[in-house]
């Protein structure tokens, strides 16, 4: 397939743009060829995953963007780093690691990028809006551009993003497409006790097992509740992101691109039908948990971090149950900074609670000093954490989380599971 | 995708390790030592260094192309990756790898019938251009033991 350049794309290819906007094209160029497209679009803005150190390579490729005089041209935002600079004294890396990482994030805030610091771009002010072209990384971030704001992105990876800040393209393959967009795998959610299809479980639970079951095609949900929010959206595509490459579902009636399953279906037939059942619910939440009921050491929350209103809810709940285990909440900067003057995060550091911002407490040595299972109500941690961390994980609701801290032990809601649990 | 195509040019062979489910390099592999960490993966604790990779396509994390390029600068990761389905962020860091460090670790796809007739242990030269993409088992004795 022929490639068709603009005049734009082929000054930078020849360094008319300056040595990084070089670097940045012959790279877009290379990966239009990858997904077979045959032009590069305009992009509105970027999220930045490369920022997040995971040994040399990414400090060369950063390193040689600088030199090559590399600036953004569109917003773009930062994920989550290895540090957390607002409070460095949580995470433990040896020294050279810390000092090669804060490189790192130097780099790319000097390129013109914004000091984000979060996973949760779309938690931010100006987030990009329906069917803007944008060039986003971070697994969870890219599902809920595609899913929930109906913005499009496809699958980026690290490198690719700050290819696409650097130029403003992007290849035009993959979810920049319409045609790509509809759902091929539709789930149904069926015979589900209504106190458990309202809890917060159960949109983790799906996403989990839509991520296991429907590869890498677009799948779309019938039978969640019509008001489920974004902080559940999000968990959802998370947890689906994670099992599996889903990089965007139609939540039926809920999500904008699917307001009826004909629609999410683009007018054609389902490849394939799955029906989730309470039993699968409960076998995701077992899936996700590599240690049974018993004692637990601590807690993590806030992966993807926390938005202003999760961390409202928190709060509520653990003024009713402080915890008598070290509590871990991840969220970005900015949104601490509004919980901060909401009253919520003095509520919860007062209760004894970690606020992690800038970072994540799977990807950096924060948990260092803890002997046992971590209780956890985010898919991502559980999925990732044991081999990242080598940590036992219970996985459960936030309310499980915060009354099994209180304990020190696990605590299963018996209305939620139908009291038969342990 | 029916036939076999060059997601990054190179020449390669090696041992074919073939995994039965996709694997997310980012969280799945330890690029300092090269072995599979996944805890949820069937075929934990093999070792990709050198091997010809086989498997359907990558996995969640967009730090896969990261952390593949780290495996290829450290010396660690496969020599070649089979694909069965077109994965962007597996081939993006074989290409920013090259474009920093000049080593070619070839990636391709191959169509269904090829792909699933591919077995662990089988002695495989890849080979990637930009216009044609093929592989080929040759006896073991000719890797040299």
């Amino acid at each position: 397939m022929d490639l068709a350049l603009s005049h734009d794309d082929r000054a930078m290819l020849d360094g008319s743009h300056g040595a990084a906007a070089k670097l940045a094209m012959r790279i877009l160029v290379e990966m239009a060829h990858v997904w077979e497209a045959e032009r590069l679009i305009d992009i509105t803005s970027a999220h930045i995953d490369s920022c997040l150190y995971h040994g040399r390579a990414g400090l060369d490729f950063a390193n040689k963007l600088v030199e090559g005089s590399a600036r953004v041209v569109v917003p773009t935002t930062l994920n989550v780093s290895s540090l957390d600079l607002l409070h460095p004294e949580l995470v433990r890396l040896d020294a050279e690691t810390a000092a090669d990482a804060r490189r790192l994030m130097d780099a790319y805030v000097s390129m013109g990028c914004r000091a984000t610091w979060t996973c949760a771009p779309y938690q931010l002010p100006d987030r990009p809006v329906f069917g803007k072209h944008i060039a986003w990384a971070e697994s969870n971030a890219i599902v809920f551009a595609n899913s929930v704001l109906g913005a499009r992105t496809n699958r980026y990876g690290d490198f690719i993003d700050i290819c696409a800040a650097l130029t403003g393209r992007a290849p035009e393959a993959g979810l920049h497409l319409s045609e790509n967009r509809h759902a091929r795998v539709v789930f149904r959610l069926e015979a589900i006790p209504d106190r458990l299809l309202r809890d917060e479980i159960t949109p983790t639970c799906v996403g989990h097992l839509i991520g296991e079951r429907t590869g890498t095609a677009v799948p779309a949900i019938v039978g969640l509740p019509a008001d489920t929010d974004e902080d559940r959206l999000k968990a959802l595509g998370a947890a689906a992101a994670s099992s599996g490459a889903v990089a965007m579902f139609h939540a039926v009636g809920i999500t904008p691109e699917a307001p009826t399953l004909e629609a999410a279906l683009g007018g054609r037939r389902a490849d394939r039908e799955v029906v989730i059942t309470a039993r699968d619910l409960r076998a995701a939440r077992d899936e996700l948990s590599t240690a049974g009921p018993g004692s637990i050491a601590a807690v993590s929350v806030g992966t993807p971090h926390l938005s202003i209103s999760e961390l409202d809810t928190l709060a509520a709940l653990i003024d009713d149950a402080p915890p008598m285990v070290p509590f871990f909440v991840n969220t970005g900067r900015d949104v601490a900074a509004a919980a901060e003057r909401h009253g919520s995060l003095e509520r919860l550091r007062d209760a004894g609670v970690s606020i992690v911002t800038d970072t994540c407490t799977y990807i950096t040595p924060i948990l260092h000093d803890v002997a046992g299972p971590v209780m956890t109500n985010s898919a991502k941690w559980a999925w990732y954490a044991p081999a990242n961390l080598g940590f036992d994980v219970v996985f459960g609701s936030m309310e499980e989380c915060v009354r099994s801290a209180a304990l020190a032990r696990v605590w299963r809601d018996p209305e939620l599971w139908g009291g038969a649990d342990g | 995708m029916d036939e076999a195509r060059t997601l990054v040019a190179g020449h390669a062979s090696g041992s074919a390790l073939v995994l039965d489910e996709p694997l997310s390099f980012w969280g799945g592999l330890d690029p300092a030592t090269g072995v599979v960490i996944d805890t949820h993966h069937s075929q934990r604790g093999e070792v990709l260094t050198g091997r010809v990779l086989v498997m359907p396509s990558g996995r969640g994390s967009s730090s896969s192309s990261y952390v593949l390029a780290e495996a290829i600068r450290a010396g660690t990761a496969p020599a070649a990756i089979i694909l069965r389905e077109t994965d962007g962020i597996v081939a993006l860091g074989a290409i920013v790898a090259r474009e920093l460090y000049g080593v070619a670790v070839p990636i391709m796809t191959l169509g269904e019938a090829a792909y699933v007739a591919l077995r662990s242990g089988m002695a495989l030269q890849v080979a990637a251009s930009d216009d044609s993409a093929s592989v080929a088992s040759f006896a073991d004795d000719a890797l040299g033991g």
